[in-house]
């Protein structure tokens, strides 16, 4: 159920308007249209940032292609709302992955990177191949989203791409360096957790008392380095 | 300073949650029924939002070891302090050494225990709200136990007279509960997103059945089982925010709602999502009871909360009258 559900007659000319939709009357759903790509996740930045100081606004939450409003209150006119994001949508410019640089050092394989062999069965390739592809990589932090601090990061190269484990490991250690899917991340918490650990950083991605909780914010940039390997 | 004397597992400090750190993937937490954790601060002239401790396992005991205003709101249990009983939705004053107890509830889930003054841990990321999963907020982060020692607010006694009651919102916001005879509790939602994703009979299947709260409910999430929901053809969604009150629907077919500790962020197809007019209800509804769901328009669900925010007002109202007196 969408609010703006209007077919366009110019779909193929004229670029088609995102998918408004609400959950409850206090958050509203702006997902763009089509595949992903960095593109469109920057015009969903840009889009966050004007939208998060709109009135009654509590907080723009950037999702993978799409943006979650919540709000104070429940909006007046929920249509004429929905009608100015999706003008506002078709004049951004999209943000470019222009954050700054986070440098992460990663042991790589060992006792944390517990998955490791699992990857390199599955790519065929060698675990040193894995970790340099890994490592060279550069990725951008596309939303943080799931637990606090975690950030989905694009870019991994799709040879070493894995798919999500059916069944969690239980208690993966903060930091665990993961795959899951066509994505890569760091684990924020110690918890249960589907991606497939290769490694482990000491680094802090998460901390409350900081007035920047998050190490990660959308648009950052982000490269892992051998700090060792265990095989 | 109140100590805890007896607490089972998942007993938790909780003000009316975490607003704005959703984007650092923070869910919000806070009070299953913000309705009752707000009546008992109206009821001791605390700001609404000041934190409590949310029992949901029983018994609890506590004791005070100054003397303090307390209340006890939400779920009707069996509540003693010392030798006297304390009714349900009530605040009394205890004596410094006096130790309350309390039992499991004849109905409800969530017990909320307020003093006057608020429980005064440190607010992180604005809110004292225990974020148990991150181990933040409350009390270092986590569920009380037996020993603990939780600090108080500035003003530990109100003014005035304090031994009086508020009567509760469900025998007073009656109008969207009519259900009471047939044993299920009947929620108002608004359609999401991929409703109409569903077929005809699928929908029809949505708002027929008697759901069952599962066993597997918590903070976190009531999974829902009685039929399963399915799509004529997958989709793919991408990974995006949710807030608590999405009813969801995994490939496994049976509906999720999120509730306070839900995760930021969701992936599944949302069916519908319930107005906040309803979620204290939800949050008193135990494992094992029945629900079924309305659907309400847009107006319908904001104009429901005014209700809820009158009786606050009332209680508010009240409760200086009587403690002026």
């Amino acid at each position: 159920m969408s609010i703006n559900h209007r077919a366009s007659p110019f779909v193929g000319v004229l670029e088609k308007d995102p998918k408004i939709s609400l959950i409850g009357t206090l958050a509203m759903l702006v997902e763009a249209q089509g595949e992903f790509d960095l593109v469109q996740q920057g015009r969903i930045w840009s889009l966050a940032d004007v939208l998060s100081s709109w009135p009654n606004v509590e907080e723009a939450v950037v999702g993978v292609t799409n943006v979650m409003l919540t709000f104070e209150q429940p909006p007046d006119d929920v249509g004429a709302l929905a009608a100015s994001i999706v003008e506002l949508w078709h004049r951004l410019s999209p943000r470019n992955p222009d954050g700054k640089l986070i440098e992460i050092p990663v042991v790589y394989g060992g006792e944390l990177g517990f998955d490791l062999p699992a990857v390199v069965a599955r790519s065929g390739l060698s675990a040193r191949e894995v970790i340099r592809i890994h490592s060279e990589g550069e990725y951008t932090v596309c939303a943080i989203a799931s637990s606090p601090g975690f950030g989905y990061l694009h870019g991994l190269d799709p040879r070493i791409f894995m798919p999500r484990k059916s069944v969690p490991s239980l208690n993966m250690r903060a930091g665990s360096v993961t795959i899951g899917g066509m994505q890569t991340g760091v684990a924020a918490l110690t918890s249960p957790n589907g991606w497939n650990a290769i490694g482990w950083a000491e680094m802090t991605m998460f901390d409350p008392l900081r007035k920047q909780p998050s190490l990660m914010v959308p648009g950052d940039r982000v490269k892992f380095r051998i700090a060792r390997i265990d095989l | 300073m109140i100590e805890i004397l007896t607490s089972h597992a998942f007993n938790t400090i909780q003000d009316l949650g975490r607003r704005g750190a959703r984007r650092f993937g923070v869910s919000t937490s806070g009070a299953m029924d913000p309705v009752a954790l707000e009546a008992g601060n109206a009821l001791l002239g605390n700001d609404g939002d000041a934190a409590s401790i949310e029992v949901q396992t029983f018994p609890f005991r506590l004791r005070f070891n100054a003397g303090i205003s307390f209340a006890l709101t939400g779920a009707d249990c069996d509540a003693r302090l010392g030798d006297r009983g304390v009714p349900p939705w009530w605040c009394m004053r205890a004596r410094a050494g006096e130790v309350l107890t309390i039992g499991s509830p004849r109905r409800g889930a969530r017990v909320y225990v307020t003093v006057a003054g608020g429980i005064d841990v440190p607010r992180v990321l604005g809110s004292r709200s225990t974020h148990l999963r991150a181990a933040f907020g409350g009390l270092d982060g986590r569920a009380l136990q037996a020993g603990d020692v939780v600090p108080v607010g500035g003003q530990r006694e109100t003014a005035g007279r304090c031994d009086f009651g508020a009567e509760p919102p469900e025998l007073t916001i009656t109008e969207s509960d009519p259900s009471d005879q047939d044993r299920v509790l009947r929620v108002r939602v608004m359609r999401a997103g991929e409703h109409d994703l569903f077929s005809d009979a699928m929908r029809a299947i949505f708002w027929s059945t008697r759901w069952k709260i599962s066993a597997q409910s918590d903070r976190g999430g009531y999974r829902l089982t009685g039929a399963k929901l399915t799509l004529a053809a997958p989709v793919e969604m991408r990974s995006h925010g949710v807030v608590a009150g999405v009813v969801q629907v995994p490939p496994s077919g049976d509906p999720i709602i999120q509730m306070s500790d839900a995760n930021t962020a969701g992936g599944y197809p949302k069916m519908a999502a319930v107005i906040q007019a309803d979620l204290w209800r939800l949050g008193q509804a135990r494992p094992g009871s029945f629900i079924a769901f309305s659907e309400v328009s847009y107006q319908d669900a904001v104009a429901a909360m005014a209700p809820i925010n009158d009786y606050i007002g009332r209680v508010r109202a009240t409760a200086d009258l009587y403690r002026a007196l």
